[in-house]
């Protein structure tokens, strides 16, 4: 058994690649763990930064600093009652929460959290990825159609009609940064997520700052429009409607409700994972070019674990701050293991067999990490497009500098070609 | 597959009938990557499933309601259906009987992991006068869509 787990912890394929079934469901079952905690936090972290942004502290009742707080959000999202409109289509209102879900949690079978710690590869993965981000569209369609009262209706017509006019411009930027791959010996790009990250390892630089500034222009595009897609703040015209007047999920309440919240977040990570392989590099540490040699590959190894020794420690500052009254002992205690464990985890992440594993997943969910504070960043500080203000700037704005972006690329690309390598 | 096709014809409700249609769709795209066509099927996932269907239920679910579910279903034509459909029928079976020899006797080993690289090349090389020609109908449908809906040209 040993000798099973340790003859796949050296392999140079993913498990799909290899077809090895176990070892698939095994990765399946972390990334979703994964993924359900990632959520969990960020539920917590956007509260907490968005606080902080409008000087005031957030949750801190729940558990020490408000860390318990996803998880009596979620108790109380469980314990609510099932409501179903009397005289909605039962079958569509049933179903859409559930291709929402499935939708946003597929994508994840091509992120390449490392060159080989990915489900499966396919030589079709940016593809793959941007197809079935789309089927959420669907999802949210039907469940304004079901609710059969017509704001979440009039709602989710808007929050759909958003979601394909940017999916244009995503394409778009998607398709010059897949150009930059085949600037190689052979004049062949990939598709496939690993081959993108492996072709900014193999050119020595992230393709941002290829082509100065036109990596750059691409990625802009691309992190607007991914805001827009998963409509988030500035473009959550559909979901502050809740506010305003009722968005598509008003009449989705409890475990429903909670699905869609789920999606929400889960296809944030996603299209961030988008962003973070074709332009951030993938799971390459930073300066793999500039700074590169034995030296510096032993200097950045040591980042995941002082990353983690540094959270512990702000967890035992915290500790040291909490307020010394009897009632307070528990959470005091609580947030002490806390920074113990996170202690151990960076502690482990010195040991270097640990580490060469774990290194690749460590930065690639670094940078997902980063545009994750950047959206709630972007929550706190814009305010919201108006539709038409929206529309106008997906399809008169972002499209034709997708156009140009694309061209440019493509006739740099040619002009680097036929001047280095006639 | 054929659960999805009979579905689409035998709904009543219009919107459960589109939903069918994209099970169907989808259904399609996964016989494109039995083929060894994987562009193809991604390409039909987006644009098929993803695209063309959300503004079929556009138009599905902005039409009136009510109008839709006063009208009588009928099914007056059934004998030129069954006519129809034999004809088709033994049009298939005489194929299958007659042409034996243009249906490959195994599986031909086709490749899969070129197949975008290859139909780049075909596209915009042999087949690129089809290529601009399918854009210009695009574009004629675009212009076409603007002056329907704009109110003064």
């Amino acid at each position: 058994m040993l000798e099973y787990v340790k003859s796949y912890l050296t392999s140079s394929q993913t498990p799909g690649a290899a077809g090895n079934m176990f070892w698939v469901l095994v990765y399946i079952l972390l990334i979703f763990t994964g993924l359900a905690i990632a959520v969990m936090l960020m539920t917590w972290l956007e509260r907490k930064v968005l606080a902080h942004m409008q000087v005031r502290l957030g949750p801190m009742r729940v558990g020490p600093h408000g860390l318990l707080q996803p998880i009596a959000d979620s108790l109380k999202l469980l314990l609510k009652e099932d409501i179903m409109p009397a005289e909605a289509d039962s079958f569509i209102f049933w179903i859409a929460p559930f291709i929402v879900v499935l939708a946003a949690f597929t994508v994840f079978v091509v992120v390449p959290f490392g060159p080989t710690h990915a489900i499966t590869d396919m030589n079709i993965g940016i593809l793959f990825m941007l197809g079935v981000s789309s089927l959420s569209v669907l999802g949210i369609v039907m469940a304004g159609w079901a609710s059969n009262s017509h704001y979440p209706l009039i709602g989710a017509l808007r929050s759909s009609a958003q979601m394909v006019s940017y999916e244009v411009a995503m394409g778009l930027a998607v398709v010059s940064a897949v150009l930059m791959t085949s600037l190689n010996a052979t004049g062949t790009g990939t598709l496939s997520m690993i081959g993108i990250v492996q072709a900014q390892q193999a050119q020595g630089e992230w393709f941002i700052f290829k082509f100065f500034p036109l990596g750059l222009i691409a990625f802009f595009i691309f992190a607007v429009a991914m805001v827009a897609e998963t409509n988030r703040a500035p473009f959550d015209l559909a979901e502050a409607e809740s506010e305003l007047t009722a968005g598509f999920h008003t009449e989705y309440s409890g475990f429903r409700w909670s699905l869609f919240f789920l999606s929400e977040y889960t296809a944030m990570i996603a299209v961030s994972s988008i962003a973070v392989t074709l332009w951030l590099g993938g799971w390459l540490r930073p300066f793999p070019n500039l700074l590169n040699g034995a030296i510096w590959d032993k200097a950045f190894s040591f980042l995941p674990g002082i990353a983690f020794l540094f959270l512990a420690a702000m967890c035992f500052y915290n500790t040291v701050r909490m307020p010394k009254h009897p009632l307070f002992r528990v959470q005091t205690i609580g947030l002490a293991v806390f920074g113990v464990f996170l202690g151990l985890v960076g502690l482990v992440l010195f040991v270097p067999a640990v580490s060469i594993r774990v290194q690749d997943i460590f930065w690639f969910a670094a940078k997902v990490a980063g545009f994750m504070y950047l959206y709630i960043w972007y929550r706190g500080t814009f305010p919201r497009y108006r539709f038409d203000q929206l529309m106008q700037m997906g399809w008169k704005v972002l499209l034709p500098m997708g156009l140009g972006v694309l061209i440019l690329t493509a006739s740099v690309a040619l002009l680097q070609q036929k001047l280095w390598h006639p | 597959m054929l659960i999805g096709g009979i579905l689409v014809i035998t709904r009543k409700n219009p919107v459960h009938s589109a939903l069918a249609l994209i099970v169907t769709l989808l259904a399609q795209a996964s016989i494109y990557l039995m083929l060894y066509a994987p562009f193809v099927a991604g390409v039909q996932i987006i644009l098929y499933a993803g695209g063309i269907m959300v503004l079929f239920l556009f138009v599905i679910m902005l039409v009136s309601i009510d109008r839709v579910q006063k009208e009588r279903q009928f099914n007056s034509q059934w004998v030129v259906g069954i006519i129809a459909a034999t004809a088709l029928g033994g049009l298939f079976m005489a194929v299958y009987t007659k042409g034996k020899d243009i249906f490959p006797e195994h599986a031909l080993p086709m490749v899969e992991n070129d197949n975008t690289q290859r139909i780049a090349t075909m596209l915009y090389g042999q087949y690129m006068f089809a290529f601009e020609i399918a854009s210009l109908l695009l574009l004629v449908a675009i212009i076409g869509a603007v002056v329907m809906a704009k109110k003064k040209i």
